[in-house]
């Protein structure tokens, strides 16, 4: 199941930038999202077609979390995954308990939706997840 | 205490065996759906007695085994208030009152406003240890609550957080319970055996905690447990319980019995180990049973057997506690500026005064 995950989400994040917690490059917008009582705030989100975002995520629960982006089937892919905590990749990052991770995503080229949840165990199908519009 | 109550008000009963289990993190810490068999929240009904006697909160509950595969599935009970005590339970306590109540159905819970949300560091207040159990007795806010039980190897669910803040704002006290495996093979404990905990506890003001029994579960899962109070007086609660209507089906809380306590179950379960406590008579004695969806359990139980019929919202957890003034600095500088333009309007009338008066 790994490699699927890796592979796909390679896949989508062609072009992407690298995660972690550099500085922010002033042409790259950042976001700033706050996790409180498992959920995200804000849970919508618009990007344009190609933009980069900076994502600055900040956990403020005494529980993990993480946040990842795709689309359903990067969703599915990580619901049933066995990847206890991720490695800094664009847009997939662990946020543990108490603490702010940046990651860091360019986004494809064309429109349409995404969504960024978190697939610790419970967390998603407890509404822990978010969109964004590419437009 | 923070909260202005009565004092006349001698309340009653308390907190229930709001328990939920935690599980060791290591099983079940995923990617996403990685679920051990032990990963998934799986209480069955729970039985507990909360009385309530000359100030002194006496809860009894009881914590079954689920045997050395599933680990230690483990249990966090908030708490009304700092116990004096936390003792092995008695045998045939819970039991009996079971045999009481389904008998008669066969015939015919100090407020501590504490608001203790900030990221410090729990407080371990004590630690004991019961047959197999170990127990931890824990003040903090949620966050550090939170931390403590992520930190000794519990994982919590993804609502724990803001459940464990609905709790820390009335009440930074929280018991932290788990087997030790090695200890109930040791000891030759079965699966599913279970071994009472009787938890001693003053207040003045004690309530049922129900909210925390739904954690972890889904929306609509429906959560079930049996609720017996002894008190001074016939409580009244907030919610109202309804009548039971005789089927077992029925949602809500439901009061399946309200009686004075027969002379036969007050001389057994004073005969059982740490309730000598109880009076010889002349207490009240309630059956509630709670069956409702997960995600309408909101809010806990308040009780009141003062006699005065008014338990209270803040103790079933609908309305928020004010936080302690003392970290309301807004309130003081607001006082300071009204003082202060009092003060300015005082000097500014003299010196009109004294100008009219040249």
């Amino acid at each position: 199941m790994r490699w699927r995950t890796v592979v796909l989400a390679g896949a989508l994040t062609l072009g992407s930038t690298a995660c972690g917690t550099a500085a922010a490059d002033p042409g790259v917008r950042t976001i700033h999202i706050r996790i409180h009582y498992s959920a995200f705030d804000p849970e919508m989100i618009a990007a344009r077609p190609g933009e980069t975002i900076r994502f600055v995520l900040e956990n403020t629960d005494p529980i993990d979390h993480e946040f990842i982006v795709g689309d359903e089937t990067v969703q599915l892919i990580h619901e049933e995954g066995t990847e206890a905590h991720h490695a800094p990749r664009p847009g997939e990052i662990s946020v543990p308990a108490g603490e702010t991770h940046v990651t860091t995503y360019t986004f494809p080229a064309g429109r349409g939706a995404l969504i960024f949840g978190c697939h610790l165990p419970g967390h998603y199908d407890y509404g822990m997840r978010g969109t964004i519009q590419v437009r | 205490m923070r909260h202005p109550r009565r004092a006349i008000r001698s309340i009653t009963v308390s907190a229930l065996a709001a328990m939920f289990a935690l599980i060791p993190a290591a099983s079940a810490f995923a990617c996403g759906g990685l679920v051990t068999p032990n990963g998934t929240v799986n209480l069955l009904r729970t039985t507990t007695l909360a009385a309530y006697h000359r100030g002194v909160e006496h809860y009894v509950t009881q914590f079954s085994f689920a045997g050395a595969d599933a680990t230690e599935v483990g249990s966090i009970v908030p708490l009304p208030g700092v116990p004096t005590d936390v003792i092995k339970g008695g045998d045939w306590t819970l039991q009996r009152l079971i045999i009481e109540t389904e008998l008669k159905r066969n015939d015919g819970l100090l407020l501590q406003a504490a608001a203790l949300s900030s990221a410090e560091d729990a407080t371990v207040l004590f630690e004991t240890q019961i047959d197999a159990l170990d127990i931890t007795v824990l003040e903090g806010g949620s966050v550090a609550v939170g931390n403590w039980a992520r930190e000794h190897g519990f994982f919590l669910p993804p609502d724990a957080p803001e459940v464990l803040e609905f709790y820390a704002s009335r009440s930074p006290i929280f018991m932290a319970v788990r087997f030790n495996v090695e200890r109930a093979d040791d000891q030759g404990v079965q699966e599913a055996q279970g071994t009472p905990v009787h938890v001693v506890i003053p207040t003045p003001n004690p309530w049922v905690p129900l909210r925390i029994l739904g954690l972890g579960r889904k929306a609509g899962e429906i959560v079930q447990a049996d609720v017996y109070l002894l008190t001074d007086r016939r409580p009244a609660t907030l919610p109202v319980a309804q009548r039971s209507n005789g089927d077992l089906s029925q949602p809500g809380i439901v009061q399946e019995l309200s009686e004075p306590a027969s002379a036969s179950l007050m001389t057994d379960l004073r005969s059982d180990r740490g309730m000598k406590w109880m009076p010889n008579s002349g207490m009240w004695l309630t059956h509630l049973r709670i069956n409702t969806p997960a995600e309408e359990l909101t809010h806990d139980l308040a009780i009141d057997a003062s006699g005065y019929d008014q338990p209270d919202p803040i103790a079933a957890g609908f309305v928020v506690p004010l936080p302690d003034p003392g970290v309301q600095p807004i309130v003081w500088a607001t006082l300071a500026t009204g003082v202060l333009l009092v003060l300015v309007g005082a000097a500014a009338r003299r010196r009109v005064m004294s100008t009219q008066a040249i």
